[in-house]
């Protein structure tokens, strides 16, 4: 294939939790691994081995302790997504990744519809949709999702957690960027919505986005994942 | 009616000593430089207590001379008692001619009037000025007006104006209306109607203004431009009257109301006596 | 996008002690184009002395802002004259204090509050100001009605917004709040600040926001830069120093928080 759109870089993450004993406590070693368009690559490991962290260093939600998180994502050159300047960062985030986490992190008062819209402003900003179109896309998503209409004009912190998780969703789809970093997206959903979210995201990894996901359903892994990696090897050795 | 008087022994020319005269005079032309711009000065103990004219007294004195001939008004009149009480005043420490008559007068002193006469290049207007700050009423404090000067920083006094358009739907100063001097300073013209203010602009003469209590000089040299402060969409307008003076019949002056009996009955007359002895003899 | 190689602002090396008491020492930090920052700390941090340092508030021992300015290029912003800082304060920027008496005319209606700048930049006409007047109250949620109304009439939260309307009038690039939302109930609180958001995205606004209180920096800030003792101590993305603070300091302050 064409070159990877991300690269990892023997990175290393350690906490630091001061009010403790201040020992650093390692949670990954010599993390690397590249990914390509397309892909939809599995993070595989136990509960709390670090698959989670993985995905936040990417984002840049977590700070890494050392090493290099290399992205190409405009297919020209290659950057440190680590090393580049907060205001870059947070440039690059609002135009290269998606990232749905575990938990939706509502903000308050904010309408589901809102929410799922304020993802994909961007797109608004410089031009290429009009706000209505951008409103139609967002409504379109949700009812895909099953979320009723009813629901649309209500902060989403009253919803149920399968409902919540869906919104989340819709935020990440709603605008599809190079790269998606998906944490258990389908957690709390039932069968049926399930199947809705294996098929959105399908969709949108066919149409060249690479995908990060950790997937505790076998079932949603195998529809989606096209290669896996097992977080083991990236076990701390003083953690053996 | 010109009097010449004896002059008193015992006191210098116009009572003032020499050094203050030239302290005065050193304000003045300060002033006369910055038009507008309040000049501080040592107001000296005069023998009236402060609110009596002490700041006009002050200045007349300062730029007397014998060759000077002096009137005096107080409201436009010559025969109140302050304006009887100041030219007795100056008369008895300088020997000078007063008169009553403004087109003879080269030195004018006034309290809360403009002769309705044109003045001419060769007189001098004294204003005695209770309040030089125009904007005390709005910010007491002196450090911030002394500011509010220096950069020119007028916006408060339009605030002022445009609480008055809402509260009352107009600008209510009908005395003592702010003007901008010269295109920079924000000045008080001393309590003279608005109906005088237009006469300060590019007026002939020299305007000097003087508060004894308040120890302030500023002046408004001759052909200044003077702006009352209004807004695009409600411009500065000047009193109006009905009636024609009683006694002259003139429809162009100041004209007071006086109560004339028990029943209430009034007579709108010229504030201005000369003017108004004037027009009626000229009738 | 315009093309950005200066950040909007430009502190450097800035400080200010009272008497023997530090209270900021040798902050260094930039503010970019439309970003939102959030400084936060606890009482006595320094944060509230930084922020009024930088818009001229209160006069630092050393340090330098320079400033973009749409009108006159690049800025140093302490070695402007008197006037140029007046104006600077009066059109590209604004401050919303943390009592609405500080920044408001409590003797004067709403109305000539709003006006207030537009008369002192030279608008003389009554009539328009009204207009704008009434176009703000409006945009911060207060019914126009109450234009000829004294702030002294309003609620805490009314009055805040009144500051916010009275700094926008002439559209400036950037806004410097402090602590705008303490001493209001926390519905009015939030009402206040969902509205500033929306108004701070609508105008393209380059902020600094000074709080304790992070709920407050979460829901604004793009970045936060965190304060002990007149130092700078973390900054990062608003998500990164919640999720993972590295700073004790900061840890300490993100663990403090009860979640609703």
């Amino acid at each position: 294939m064409s070159k990877p759109i991300l690269r990892l870089q023997d990175v290393n993450k350690q906490f630091t939790v001061y009010r403790r004993s201040a020992q650093p406590i390692d949670v990954l070693e010599n993390v690397s691994f590249e990914l390509f368009p397309g892909e939809c690559l599995s993070l595989d490991g136990a509960s709390g081995s670090g698959k989670s962290s993985i995905l936040k260093l990417i984002f840049g939600n977590y700070c890494l302790s050392s090493g290099h998180i290399w992205c190409d994502f405009d297919g020209v050159d290659f950057i440190d997504f680590a090393a580049v300047s907060l205001r870059e960062r947070h440039a690059l985030r609002k135009k290269y990744i998606n990232y749905v986490s575990q938990f939706l992190k509502a903000i308050p008062r904010i309408s589901a519809l809102d929410v799922v819209i304020q993802a994909g402003m961007n797109e608004v900003i410089s031009g290429l949709v009009t706000q209505e179109q951008l409103t139609r896309r967002a409504q379109q998503l949700l009812e895909r999702l099953n979320i009723q209409s009813q629901l649309w004009g209500l902060p989403p912190a009253i919803f149920s957690g399968g409902e919540q998780q869906r919104i989340n969703l819709a935020r990440g789809l709603i605008s599809p960027k190079p790269l998606l970093l998906l944490d258990e997206p389908s957690a709390s959903l039932d069968h049926q919505n399930t199947q809705v979210v294996i098929e959105l995201i399908q969709e949108v990894r066919l149409n060249g986005t690479a995908m990060i996901g950790i997937f505790h359903d076998d079932q949603v892994r195998q529809a989606l994942s096209t290669r896996s990696i097992s977080i083991q090897q990236f076990k701390p050795s003083s953690n053996l | 009616m010109n009097e010449i008087e004896q002059r008193v022994e015992g006191f210098n020319f116009a009572y003032l000593d020499e050094q203050t005269k030239r302290m005065i005079r050193r304000a003045l032309l300060k002033a006369i430089a910055i038009p507008g711009y309040q000049v501080p000065f040592s107001s000296r103990e005069m023998p009236l207590p402060y609110g009596w004219g002490t700041g006009g007294i002050q200045i007349t004195a300062a730029i007397i001379g014998k060759k000077d001939t002096l009137k005096v008004i107080d409201q436009g009149a010559d025969d109140t008692v302050n304006a009887v009480n100041i030219r007795s005043f100056f008369s008895r420490t300088t020997g000078v001619i007063t008169t009553e008559k403004t087109s003879q007068a080269n030195i004018i002193q006034t309290r809360h009037r403009i002769p309705e006469q044109a003045l001419h290049e060769d007189q001098i207007m004294v204003f005695q000025v209770p309040v030089p700050e125009p904007l005390q009423d709005i910010e007491p404090l002196k450090a911030q007006t002394t500011k509010m000067h220096a950069l020119a920083d007028y916006g408060l006094m339009y605030v002022k104006l445009y609480e008055d358009i809402t509260q009352f739907g107009k600008i209510t100063f009908s005395y003592d209306y702010p003007v901008m001097v010269n295109g920079r300073y924000l000045a008080a013209p001393s309590p003279i109607p608005k109906f005088d203010n237009p006469k300060l602009h590019q007026s002939p003469a020299l305007m000097l203004f003087g508060a004894g209590r308040e120890k302030r000089i500023y002046a408004i040299p001759p052909y200044t431009d003077v702006q009352s402060l209004s807004f695009e969409d409600y411009p500065f307008e000047v009193q109006q009257w009905d009636h024609p003076c009683a006694i002259c019949g003139s429809r162009e002056s100041f004209l007071d109301e006086l109560i004339t009996d028990n029943d209430g009955t009034r007579m709108f007359v010229c504030a201005d006596s000369d003017y108004c002895q004037t027009q009626a003899d000229a009738s | 996008m315009k093309p950005i190689s200066q950040p909007l602002l430009k502190v450097s090396h800035l400080s200010k002690s009272y008497g023997q008491h530090v209270a900021v020492h040798k902050v260094e930090f930039d503010l970019g184009y439309g970003e939102v920052i959030a400084i936060v700390g606890e009482s006595g941090s320094g944060k509230t002395t930084l922020l009024k340092s930088i818009a001229c508030l209160t006069t630092p021992d050393s340090g330098e802002v320079i400033y973009q300015s749409e009108q006159f290029g690049d800025m140093d912003v302490f070695r402007l004259s008197s006037m140029q800082q007046r104006l600077l304060n009066r059109t590209e920027w604004g401050f919303v204090h943390q009592h609405a008496r500080d920044g408001l005319r409590m003797n004067v209606s709403a109305g000539a509050n709003i006006g207030e700048r537009l008369m002192s930049l030279g608008q003389r006409h009554y009539g328009k100001i009204r207009e704008q007047a009434r176009y703000w109250l409006d945009m911060v949620e207060i019914d126009p009605k109450r234009m000829d109304d004294l702030p002294s009439t309003f609620s805490g939260g009314m009055q805040q917004r009144l500051q916010i309307a009275r700094n926008l009038v002439t559209q400036p690039r950037l806004v410097m709040l402090d602590e705008p939302t303490s001493g209001l109930d926390v519905s009015v609180q939030a009402k206040l600040l969902d509205l500033f958001k929306k108004l701070a995205q609508q105008l393209g606004l380059s902020v600094l926001i000074v709080t304790h209180d992070l709920a407050v920096a979460r829901l604004l800030a793009d970045q936060m830069i965190v304060m002990q003792d007149g130092k700078i101590v973390e900054r990062g993305l608003t998500d990164q120093v919640l999720d993972d603070p590295q700073h004790p300091y900061t840890q300490l302050l993100v663990s403090s928080i009860i979640a609703a």
